[in-house]
C-alpha cells in the first residue's frame, strides 16, 4: 500500500534512501549520546553549522554536472571574507562612522560583486582559454588563500559590525517564533500551489496524472515536515544570559521562571534554504539550467545543438563565486571575526556533500536538494561525534569512510537500476 | 668520542681562522625560515635584521615555503654563501637533521629557532611553551577556582598543542584531583581553525547544558571561536577564556572583557636574542658560555642541549599597557568599542 503510494507519487527513491540514512544516523547518535542529539537545541545548532557548506554545495552541483570541478571555493571564501571584514571595520566606518545602519548591506554587496568577478575570471580562463578547471581552480586555491593573507598581512579582523553578525545566527540572528510560523505557512502554501499548478499543466498537455491520493499525500507530508521544522526551531528558547540582557535593554522585569523567547529559524538557515530554492528553480525550470544538464550529458551534442557552452560554463563559475561570497558572509558573521584561515578545506567538504548527495563526477546528473542533504549528513556526523566525545583524528576517519561508503552504495544501486531498466 | 672531539676542535680552529678572515668584512648570519605565510615571522625577521645590521654583520636568508625538502637545499646554499652562524626555523624537526649535521660538520654553529631541533651540537632558543600553558591555566584559575572547565586544545598534529595542555594540567591537576574543578570536555581543534573550535565549543555547551564555568583555549584563534559560541548562549564575558599570541583582535576582546588572558610571546625579543647569540657564536664563543644558557633534555629523544628559554608575558585587562608601550598594537585598536571607565589604559 505504502509502496504503491510512494511509487505513484513519483518520489526519487535515491533521495528517500538518503533521508532514511540521515534519520538512522540521527537516531543512532541520539541513543548513543543519552538523548542529546534530537533536541531542539542540537538540531538548531546543526542547521546553522551546516548552512555555509550547504550554500556552496548547491553551486558545486552545477559545476560538477558540467564535468568541471572547483577547488578554489574554500580559499575564495577566505579571501572574500577578509575583504568584507576590512570593508566593514575599516573602510566604511571611516566614511560613514561606526555602526552605521547601511554598513552591513554595502559590505555584503561588495562581497557578492567580488565573488562574481572572481568566479567570472576563473570561468573565463576555463571556458575560453581551455585550461582544465582542475588546474585553474587548483591555482585559485593557492592564489586566493595567499590573497586572504595579504589583505591584512595575516591579522584577524574582529569584532564585526553588529548588524552584519546577524547573518551568522545566534539569538538575535534568528527571526523569532511569529515570523518563523509565517515563513512556514508561506512555504507550505507555496508547496500546495506548485502541486496544483503542476497538475493543471500536466492535464493541459495530456501528461499522465498522479492519483489524487498521491497528490494529497505529497502536499500533506511536505507541510508536516516544514511545520515540524519550524516547531523545533521555535522550541529552542533564548539562553538565560541573552534573555536577561534583552529584559534590561527593554526595561522588562524578569519573572521568576525567566522569559521564554523562542529562537525561531536562524537567518543563515533561511539564507541557505532560500538559496536552495532559487538554485533548484534555476536548475530545473530555466533555459540556463537545461543547458547546464545538456552540457553535462554530452558537451559535443550540446554545442552542435547551438548551445553557447562556453558562456554557460562562465555563468556556472560566476554563480559558484557568488555562492562562495554568501557562504563567506555567513561564516565570518557566525565567528564574529574574519580570519585568513577561514574556509580552509571547505572545498573538500562541499565536493563531498555534493557527491554524497548523488552528484556524479562523470557529469550530467545531480540535484541541489541532494547536495544540501549531503551537507547536513556530513555535519551531523561531525557534530554528533563531538557530542559523544570522539576526538578529531577519529572523526576524520569516520567521515572519510562514510564518504567512500556512500558513493560505493550509490554506484551499486545505480548499476542494479540500470540492469532492471 | 675523543676522535669526534678532535674533529670538533679542528673544525673550530678552522672556523676561527675563517672567522678571523671574515671579521674584517663583518660576519654573515644566515637564517633559514620555514614559511612566511604567517604574519609573525616577518616581525621576527625585522628583529634579527636590526641586531645583525647594528653589529655590522651581513644578513642572508631563505624561505623554505613550508617544504622540508626545500629547507635542506636552502641550508646548503646558506653554507655555500659563507654563513658564519645559522639560525634555523625548522619546518620539520626530524627531517632537518642531516642539514644541521652538515653545518655542524663544517663547524658552523646552528641555532634552532622557536622549534626544537634535536641535535646535541645545536643551540635551542624558544619561549617556554609549557609555561605558556601554565600561565593560561593560572589566569583562568584566578578568576574561577571552582567549577566545570573546558579545554579547547590546538591541532592534534602539532606537538606544541600537547606541551600547552601538559602545562595547563600542571597547574590544574591538584584542583581536578580534589574535585573542585571538573574536566567537562576537551577537544583538539583540527588545523587550529577558529571555525572548528566554535563548533566543538557549541557541542560541548549542548552536551553540558551550558554548565561551563571556564574555558582554557590554546591560542587566540581558538579562543575567538569559543567566545563566539559562548556569545550565542549569552555567556561571553561571564566565562573566563584564555588564549595566546597577542592577536590584535584578542587584545581588543580582553579590553572588552570577553577574553581573560592572552599569553604574549614578544617575537622581537626572541629575534633579538637569537641574533645576539648567533653573533656571539660566530665570534667563536662556546655554547655553554652564552649568558643565561640552561641544559634542556625534554625533547622526544631526551638529548641534552644548550638552550635559552624566554619567559612569555600573560596580558590581562590590568597590563594591556605593556603591549601598547612595546609598539605591538595601537591604543585605539585595543580600545575600540570599550566603554569609558571600564579599562584603565583606555581611560
Amino acid at each position: 500500500m505504502l509502496a504503491r503510494l510512494l511509487k505513484s507519487a513519483e518520489l526519487d527513491t535515491r533521495m528517500l534512501g538518503m533521508v532514511g540514512a540521515l534519520l538512522a544516523i540521527w537516531i543512532a547518535f541520539h541513543l548513543l549520546s543519552g538523548g542529546l542529539f534530537l533536541t531542539p537545541r542540537n538540531l538548531w545548532n546543526l542547521s546553522v553549522q551546516s548552512s555555509s557548506v550547504a550554500i556552496m554545495a548547491t553551486g558545486m552541483v552545477l559545476v560538477i554536472v558540467t564535468r568541471n570541478i572547483d577547488l578554489s571555493i574554500g580559499s575564495m571564501l577566505g579571501f572574500i571574507g577578509m575583504v568584507m571584514g576590512v570593508i566593514q571595520t575599516d573602510l566604511l566606518p571611516k566614511l560613514l562612522g561606526f555602526e552605521h545602519p547601511g554598513t552591513w548591506l554595502l559590505t555584503l554587496a561588495a562581497g557578492l560583486v567580488l565573488g562574481v568577478v572572481l568566479g567570472a575570471l576563473q570561468g573565463y580562463v576555463i571556458a575560453y582559454l581551455g585550461i582544465p578547471a582542475f588546474i585553474v581552480t587548483l591555482g585559485g586555491l593557492l592564489v586566493w588563500r595567499g590573497a586572504a593573507w595579504w589583505v591584512t598581512s595575516g591579522q584577524t579582523v574582529a569584532p564585526l559590525d553588529d548588524r552584519f553578525t546577524l547573518l551568522g545566527g545566534g539569538p538575535e540572528g534568528s527571526i523569532g517564533a511569529a515570523w518563523s510560523w509565517a515563513v512556514g505557512a508561506i512555504a507550505c502554501a507555496a508547496v500546495v500551489v506548485s502541486l496544483v499548478h503542476s497538475r493543471a499543466q500536466r492535464k493541459k498537455f495530456d501528461f499522465p496524472l498522479r492519483p489524487m491520493a498521491a497528490e494529497v499525500f505529497l502536499g500533506g507530508a511536505a507541510c508536516v515536515v516544514i511545520l515540524a521544522a519550524v516547531a523545533v526551531a521555535n522550541a529552542y528558547p533564548w539562553p538565560i544570559g541573552s534573555v536577561r540582557r534583552y529584559a534590561e535593554a527593554n526595561h522588562i522585569a524578569l519573572p521568576d521562571g525567566g522569559l521564554f523567547i523562542a529562537h525561531g529559524i536562524a537567518i543563515p538557515v533561511l539564507i541557505a534554504v532560500g538559496t536552495g530554492v532559487v538554485m533548484t528553480f534555476l536548475a530545473r525550470r530555466t533555459r540556463f539550467g537545461r543547458y547546464v544538464y545538456a552540457i553535462g550529458g554530452n558537451p559535443e551534442a550540446a554545442e552542435l545543438a547551438g548551445v553557447n557552452t562556453r558562456w554557460v560554463i562562465v555563468k556556472v563559475f560566476m554563480l559558484m563565486g557568488l555562492l562562495a561570497a554568501i557562504a563567506g558572509a555567513v561564516s565570518i558573521a557566525r565567528l564574529d571575526a574574519a580570519t585568513n584561515s577561514e574556509g580552509t578545506l571547505a572545498e573538500l567538504l562541499v565536493i563531498a556533500a555534493a557527491v554524497i548527495g548523488g552528484t556524479s563526477l562523470a557529469g550530467g546528473t545531480g540535484t541541489v536538494a541532494g547536495a544540501m542533504l549531503g551537507a547536513v549528513l556530513m555535519q551531523s556526523l561531525q557534530s554528533g561525534m563531538v557530542l559523544l566525545g570522539v576526538d578529531t583524528p577519529l572523526q576524520n576517519i569516520v567521515v572519510g569512510v562514510v564518504l567512500v561508503g556512500a558513493v560505493g552504495l550509490d554506484t551499486i544501486y545505480r548499476r542494479r537500476m540500470g540492469s532492471v531498466s | 668520542m675523543t676522535k669526534f672531539a678532535v674533529a670538533l676542535l679542528a673544525g673550530a680552529a678552522l672556523l676561527l681562522s675563517f672567522a678571523a678572515l671574515a671579521q674584517a668584512k663583518g660576519k654573515v648570519i644566515g637564517v633559514s625560515w620555514s614559511n612566511f605565510q604567517e604574519e609573525r615571522w616577518k616581525t621576527d625577521e625585522a628583529a634579527i635584521k636590526a641586531v645583525v645590521a647594528s653589529d655590522g654583520d651581513r644578513y642572508i636568508s631563505a624561505d623554505a615555503q613550508s617544504s622540508a625538502q626545500k629547507q635542506l637545499t636552502d641550508i646548503e646554499s646558506l653554507i655555500a654563501q659563507g654563513a658564519n652562524a645559522l639560525i634555523v626555523l625548522a619546518q620539520d624537526s626530524s627531517a632537518i637533521g642531516p642539514a644541521v649535521q652538515k653545518a655542524v660538520d663544517e663547524g658552523i654553529p646552528v641555532i634552532g629557532y622557536d622549534r626544537l631541533i634535536e641535535n646535541p651540537n645545536a643551540f635551542y632558543i624558544t619561549f617556554d611553551n609549557k609555561e605558556v600553558g601554565r600561565m593560561q591555566a593560572r589566569a583562568v584559575f584566578a578568576v574561577k577556582p571552582v567549577g566545570n572547565y573546558v579545554f579547547i586544545k590546538g591541532s592534534s598534529a602539532d606537538p606544541n598543542a600537547d606541551f600547552l595542555f601538559a602545562g595547563q594540567m600542571d597547574v590544574l591537576k591538584d584542583a581536578i584531583a580534589s574535585g573542585t574543578i571538573k574536566n567537562a570536555g576537551e577537544a583538539y581543534t583540527d588545523g587550529w581553525l577558529p571555525a572548528n573550535a566554535q563548533r566543538n565549543m557549541e557541542q560541548i555547551l549542548t552536551k553540558t547544558g551550558n554548565k561551563v564555568d571556564a574555558v582554557v583555549a590554546a591560542n587566540d584563534g581558538t579562543a575567538g571561536g569559543a567566545i563566539a559560541a559562548l556569545a550565542a548562549q549569552g555567556l561571553a564575558g561571564a566565562v573566563p577564556v584564555s588564549g595566546q599570541d597577542g592577536d590584535h583582535a584578542a587584545l581588543n576582546r580582553i579590553a572588552l572583557g570577553t577574553q581573560t588572558v592572552s599569553v604574549w610571546k614578544d617575537a622581537r625579543a626572541l629575534g633579538n636574542k637569537a641574533a645576539e647569540i648567533a653573533t656571539l657564536l660566530a665570534d667563536g664563543k662556546k655554547m655553554n658560555d652564552v649568558p643565561g644558557v640552561v641544559k634542556f633534555s625534554g625533547g622526544p629523544k631526551k638529548i641534552e642541549m644548550n638552550s635559552l628559554f624566554l619567559t612569555p608575558i600573560p596580558i590581562t585587562k590590568d597590563n594591556l599597557g605593556v603591549v601598547i608601550d612595546a609598539g605591538w598594537i595601537k591604543k585605539d585598536e585595543v580600545c575600540q568599542g570599550v566603554k569609558p571607565g571600564t579599562v584603565k589604559v583606555c581611560g
